[in-house]
């Protein structure tokens, strides 16, 4: 085939995160994508048309007339067997939602990658975490990726994860807009020979929609099931954990590379009595920050969540609990949330509820709609949670980083 | 350079024209578990579209009457594959559906063989919110599938709200005859099957049909599953419930809708217009156009109607008849001369 062809050795390409995507799904040989234009997401899609187009990828590859159709068409492609991808970012997200919130209901392992984008008006390009952020509650699993190595590595695991018959849930790649769907970086592309011994094929077993199989898929239920349905889905999403981490191992037994843990990236955190905790490219800055502070002997580490959903309480409380204080970096906002906080920094503060001995949380909301965050706006939050161990207690749960008043 | 080019269409199954009611197959793919209404015609239609259609088919059905009105959980009527899309997904669901199978069995990775995919939707779903995704499907001539929108003129699952697809003047829920305005549903109803036949000329197959006319119903859902590429089917479906009228007459409702040419029934076959029963013999001048009154004062929805209303709305229909360029399909033409 002309994908193995392509794909012989193992080899380092300088390409961008949506790039790195795009040869995931023709390594991947994933049968039906949909593709419909919106900034930075789309990015994949010029490449997985490209790819097609020059016979190096066999891929339905249909352009939809709206997002919604997009994830309409990959819904039922992944209803009768077929390995599906297709993206989008902010408002054009939004605007697939009722497929979005279906494909989880059904439990269809459909994969989509979001390029983090703001949520027009007013009209912003740039990243923010608010649109991915949507599904949290709805059953899909949310990575946030940090590198292009990570988008490529993340894709192959999550058709893994998703298409687990344990698991059955749709999947979404979360990829900071421009500063990861645009960047170039050096991936390390593997052979497809390592692809197909990681992934195997989609099997939907006995829900699959076919003449051999007539089955009726989401009938009515209303009141008289659809508990016991949620719950369902509810336990699949639990079991995801045990998955990824199964999954994670063998990927790095094939593949060579990954970090202690799926779920959390930890970063100088050992003897830390301040860690910050972000999610996606923020980890760039955040890190250059950690190291100079540490030369300056300050104390300081970072924990980058990676998944979102599965949350990794566990693992976070760990993570966590000895340190003194902790500042939530969060590239969202969440209007009349409790304390006025972040997204994120809500979830981790109630992740850690239930220690003995609970760190100091802050939250910080920084970088929205793609605005830079400088190492010094990451010295200066360490430096209020600095001023908050002074104190004993957080006196402004909520700062909004680098605003003009 | 590697060619690479999609697979072409599809084989399709073997599924002959029958000639009279007792041709129609005894395969039944709706069948008992469903709860539509008593003089249901979209139940019907149901039926003759899986008895046509066989059992190698995969149905999807966009939320609407046949939905929420089908598929209980644990009750069934379906005995082919069948699966919930959203309201305005139909085009989206059929796409879907025959992409995959088409990527699966070019890739080896299902056994190849001609599988029907239909989705079906409601005027709400179909001429209203799914119209956009109906025009995607439509444009992909590598697929073969087929949308049937089944047209009740109403929201009738949601409790009889108007519809693009209403004709004027209904009562509905939506658009009920006050003390003031007894008019509150302005709009005439949109001509669906023109719109898209004109906008989608690759097309091969677009008809409209009536379940009224067992043995043509029967035809069409086969000539539209069979001469490959994607199909659209637009009928008539009277309902009891929305229109208001006694169960017993359902049928005689659906014939009479084409008898007074408010409904025209063809097909247009790679581009060439065939009229068929009741409608040819009008086009023809053979049988005259009965009363639009026959029709529209057998049903509780245009009891409100005045003389004033249901000369207007006999006018309009002279005027679809007599001055469109197709009656009855076509409303413009080119500019005359001079």
């Amino acid at each position: 085939m002309a994908t193995q062809t392509l794909y012989e050795t193992e080899r380092e390409e300088l390409i961008s995160g949506s790039e790195a995507i795009a040869i995931a799904c023709a390594m991947a040989d994933v049968d039906v994508i949909t593709a419909y234009p919106i900034r930075p997401y789309d990015t994949v899609m010029q490449y997985v048309s490209k790819l097609k187009a020059d016979g190096a990828f066999d891929c339905d590859f249909i352009v939809a007339e709206s997002e919604h159709s997009q994830f309409e068409i990959v819904k039922h492609a992944s209803a009768v067997g077929a390995r599906t991808f297709c993206g989008s970012s902010g408002v054009g997200w939004f605007y697939a939602f009722e497929a979005i919130t279906v494909t989880a209901g059904l439990r269809l392992p459909v994969v989509a990658m979001v390029g983090n984008r703001a949520l027009d008006d007013p009209g912003a390009f740039g990243v923010e975490h608010n649109d991915a952020m949507a599904v949290r509650d709805l059953g899909w699993m949310l990575y946030w990726v940090g590198t292009a190595q990570e988008a490529l590595d993340t894709a192959l695991l999550a058709w893994r994860v998703a298409e687990d018959p344990r698991v059955f849930l749709p999947a979404a790649i979360s990829c900071d807009g421009s500063f990861l769907t645009h960047s170039q970086a050096i991936v390390n592309v593997p052979t497809q020979e390592q692809v197909d011994r990681f992934l195997p094929q989609y099997d939907r077993g006995r829900l699959l929609l076919h003449p051999d199989n007539p089955i009726t898929v989401a009938p009515q239920v209303n009141e008289d099931w659809l508990m016991e349905i949620r719950r369902q889905t509810d336990d699949a999403m639990r079991r995801t954990s045990d998955v990824i981490r199964e999954a994670y191992e063998e990927f790095k037994q094939v593949f060579g590379r990954g970090d202690d843990s799926p779920f959390i990236e930890e970063y100088m955190t050992d003897d830390a009595d301040i860690v910050l905790v972000g999610m996606g490219t923020l980890a760039m800055p955040v890190r250059v920050a950690v190291r100079r502070m540490r030369e300056q002997g300050k104390k300081v580490g970072f924990l980058r969540v990676k998944f979102f959903r599965p949350f990794a309480t566990e693992e976070i409380q760990e993570a966590l609990s000895h340190c003194k204080a902790v500042g939530v970096i969060d590239r969202d906002y969440s209007y009349g949330s409790p304390s006025y906080g972040g997204v994120l920094f809500n979830e981790v503060r109630s992740a850690l509820y239930d220690l003995d001995d609970r760190p100091l949380v802050q939250s910080f909301v920084a970088g929205l709609g793609g605005r830079e965050v400088l190492v010094r706006d990451v010295e200066e939050m360490t430096q209020m949670v600095q001023d908050s161990i002074d104190s004993g207690k957080v006196k402004q749960v909520n700062t909004w980083i680098g605003v003009r008043e | 350079m590697t060619t690479m080019t999609q697979a072409p269409p599809q084989t399709v199954q073997d599924l002959p024209q029958v000639r009279g009611v007792k041709q129609i197959p005894v395969f039944e793919g709706f069948t008992s578990g469903h709860r539509t209404c008593q003089g249901c015609e979209s139940a019907l239609v149901m039926r003759l579209m899986i008895k046509a259609a066989g059992p190698r088919t995969i149905v999807v059905g966009s939320t609407g009457c046949m939905y929420v009105a089908n598929t209980t959980y644990y009750s069934t009527p379906w005995v082919v594959p069948w699966m919930h899309t959203q309201l305005g997904s139909s085009g989206s669901a059929a796409t879907g559906t025959a992409a995959g199978l088409a990527s699966l069995m070019r890739k080896g990775k299902m056994q190849e063989e001609p599988i029907n995919v239909i989705a079906f939707c409601g005027d709400g779903g179909g001429v209203d919110m799914g119209l956009s995704a109906i025009s995607a499907a439509l444009q992909h001539d590598e697929y073969n599938l087929l949308i049937l929108c089944y047209d009740n003129e109403s929201y009738a699952n949601t409790d009889i709200q108007v519809s693009g697809s209403s004709p004027w003047g209904a009562n509905s829920t939506f658009s009920p005859p006050g003390k003031v305005h007894r008019i509150m549903n302005h709009r005439w109803k949109k001509n669906t099957a023109p719109m898209l036949a004109a906008g989608h000329p690759d097309v091969r197959y677009i008809a409209t049909a009536c379940g009224s006319y067992g043995p043509d119903f029967t035809n069409k859902i086969r000539r539209a599953l069979t001469i490959g590429g994607p199909t659209f089917i637009h009928s008539i479906d009277p309902c009891p419930k929305g229109w208001d009228y006694d169960p017993k007459y359902s049928h005689e409702l659906g014939m009479l809708a084409v008898e007074t040419g408010i409904w025209v029934q063809y097909e247009i076959v790679d581009g060439e217009l065939i009229l068929n029963g009741p409608s040819r013999a009008i086009a023809r001048g053979i049988r005259p156009r009965k009363p639009v009154t026959e029709y529209l004062q057998r049903q509780g929805r245009f009891a409100h109607l005045t003389e004033e209303d249901l000369k207007f709305f006999q006018e309009k229909i002279d005027e679809s008849w007599e001055k469109w360029w197709i009656p009855g399909i076509v409303p413009f033409g080119p500019q005359e001369e001079g």
